[in-house]
């Protein structure tokens, strides 16, 4: 198995490798690892990659996934253009 | 020296504060935080670094500290890069009362050293050609403003203070401190009990409620402030483009994706952080009416962040008067993460007891706010 070779956030081309690099630094939750790898922050906002990181998180870590935090979801839901928010709030 | 440090607060100012007394030799330190890396103020901030100021103190401040951020990656030896991008804020004036004030700036900014200048409107236009020329009537800038990444820049401190001997306590909440004889004793968190020699409060957003541990008023209070992300584009807007008056700050990172922040009116005080459609809706009519361009663009998130805000919007860096040994470094209004490596040097100052190089100390005083109601306030703020 290449790590560098397993895509786990396909947004942000995060790859398996990169993932055990960082939590072998010491970035042991979802959110400190967005904010150093980019996972999750990407057009699918970890809708994809969550749930697999969450869980390759704990398995690394050898814990049960329950005592790994989910991702913390923000809005939007999904992307739209400033300009459609902006002509909608002028009515 | 084998006094025990403890900061509060592992942000910016607490990393940094850690990086220059380790680097001064101090052996004991240790830095508490409740969160997880970079949870707080921090890494929700805009990510920008300016020396356009309004005040001699900021001004001193911003632009030593760009002094450090352009050499950080190899002073801090760090094994990334702090994406430090230097390709200028332009702040638009958009009424005569703004040109003029603008005018005072660059002149007191150039005083200091700051290669910062008034652009005419066709100027401004050059460097951000999709700029609504309707929009504004004049602009200053400074190249070597920019972007820097707060995640990168604070790993950076953060790794440099690892391998001097700091030892940082994440996930660990300062519940008391214990003072007796005018000096806090000890720092009690819901791990343990710690004798201390120096505390430090470098705790954001929550630097109020510390002060209250120690006893100590500190006349600072929080403040939600949103923000926005874009989808990640080809890259089309060099500078950071920011107005006071219309309320916006607005740049595309390295990555692509375009950062806008705005302060929302009468937000109340307090650590809510939450992300609003307010802000969404005001946000989007203020970057469609200046950057129409930009507009085009679609959103993928909104978060929001503490503000942590003093009477004249300036930093307080300054030891309490009523105890020995308990520093702060807060206050910021927004601009911490900027002034950061500042922070560091010039509590370092303080804790050796010695004069400062970079500005007189007097300036950063908490003592400054006392018996006054008035206060020279930092304009140049969003």
């Amino acid at each position: 198995m290449d790590k560098t070779k397993i895509m786990m956030c396909r947004c942000e081309d995060v790859t398996l490798a990169d993932l055990h690099q960082k939590i072998d630094e010491g970035y042991h939750t979802f959110e400190d690892l967005k904010r150093l790898l980019r996972i999750g922050m990407g057009p699918c906002q970890a809708n994809t990659c969550g749930h697999l990181i969450q869980r390759e998180l704990a398995s690394y870590l050898k814990k049960p996934v329950t005592e790994t935090r989910p991702h913390k979801s923000r809005p939007v839901i999904q992307g739209i253009s400033l300009e459609a928010i902006a002509k909608e709030a002028k009515k | 020296m084998n006094r025990r440090v403890a900061i509060i607060g592992a942000g910016i100012s607490g990393v940094s504060i850690a990086y220059h007394l380790a680097k001064e030799g101090m052996k004991d330190i240790i830095v508490f935080d409740k969160g997880y890396f970079a949870s707080g103020a921090t890494g929700r901030c805009g990510a920008g670094v300016r020396q356009q100021w309004g005040t001699e103190t900021n001004c001193i401040l911003a632009k030593r500290s760009m002094e450090f951020f352009e050499k950080a990656d190899e002073i801090l030896e760090y094994d990334d890069t702090v994406e430090l991008k230097q390709e200028g804020y332009l702040i638009l004036a958009t009424t005569e009362e703004e040109v003029e004030d603008f005018q005072k700036n660059v002149v007191l900014q150039n005083s200091l050293g700051i290669p910062s200048r008034v652009l005419t409107k066709e100027e401004a236009l050059e460097i951000v050609p999709h700029l609504n020329p309707d929009a504004f009537i004049s602009a200053t800038f400074c190249p070597t403003d920019g972007h820097l990444n707060p995640f990168k820049m604070t790993e950076a401190y953060y790794k440099a203070g690892q391998r001097m001997g700091v030892d940082f306590h994440f996930f660990e909440e300062v519940l008391s401190l214990t003072v007796s004889d005018n000096k806090v004793t000890e720092v009690i968190t819901d791990k343990g009990t710690y004798t201390v020699d120096v505390v430090i409060n470098a705790a954001g957003g929550y630097s109020k409620e510390i002060g209250d541990l120690a006893g100590i008023n500190i006349p600072v209070y929080s403040e939600n402030h949103e923000i926005l992300v874009t989808e990640p584009v080809e890259q089309l807007q060099g500078p950071m483009v920011m107005s006071f008056s219309k309320n916006i700050y607005c740049q595309q990172v390295p990555h692509g994706s375009f950062l806008m922040g705005r302060t929302t009116p009468n937000q109340p005080k307090g650590h809510d952080i939450s992300s609003s459609w307010q802000f969404l809706d005001a946000m989007s009519q203020t970057v469609c009416e200046i950057m129409p361009l930009i507009g085009k663009l679609s959103l993928v998130r909104q978060w929001g962040g503490s503000y942590n805000i003093s009477p004249d919007h300036q930093p307080i860096i300054s030891r309490a008067e009523e105890l020995t040994n308990f520093y702060m470094a807060c206050g910021f209004s927004g601009h911490g993460f900027m002034l950061a490596p500042m922070t560091g040097e010039i509590m370092a100052d303080l804790i050796f007891n010695r004069p400062s190089s970079v500005i007189d100390l007097s300036e950063l005083s908490i003592e400054r706010f006392k018996g006054k109601t008035e206060f020279d306030i930092e304009k140049s703020v969003v």
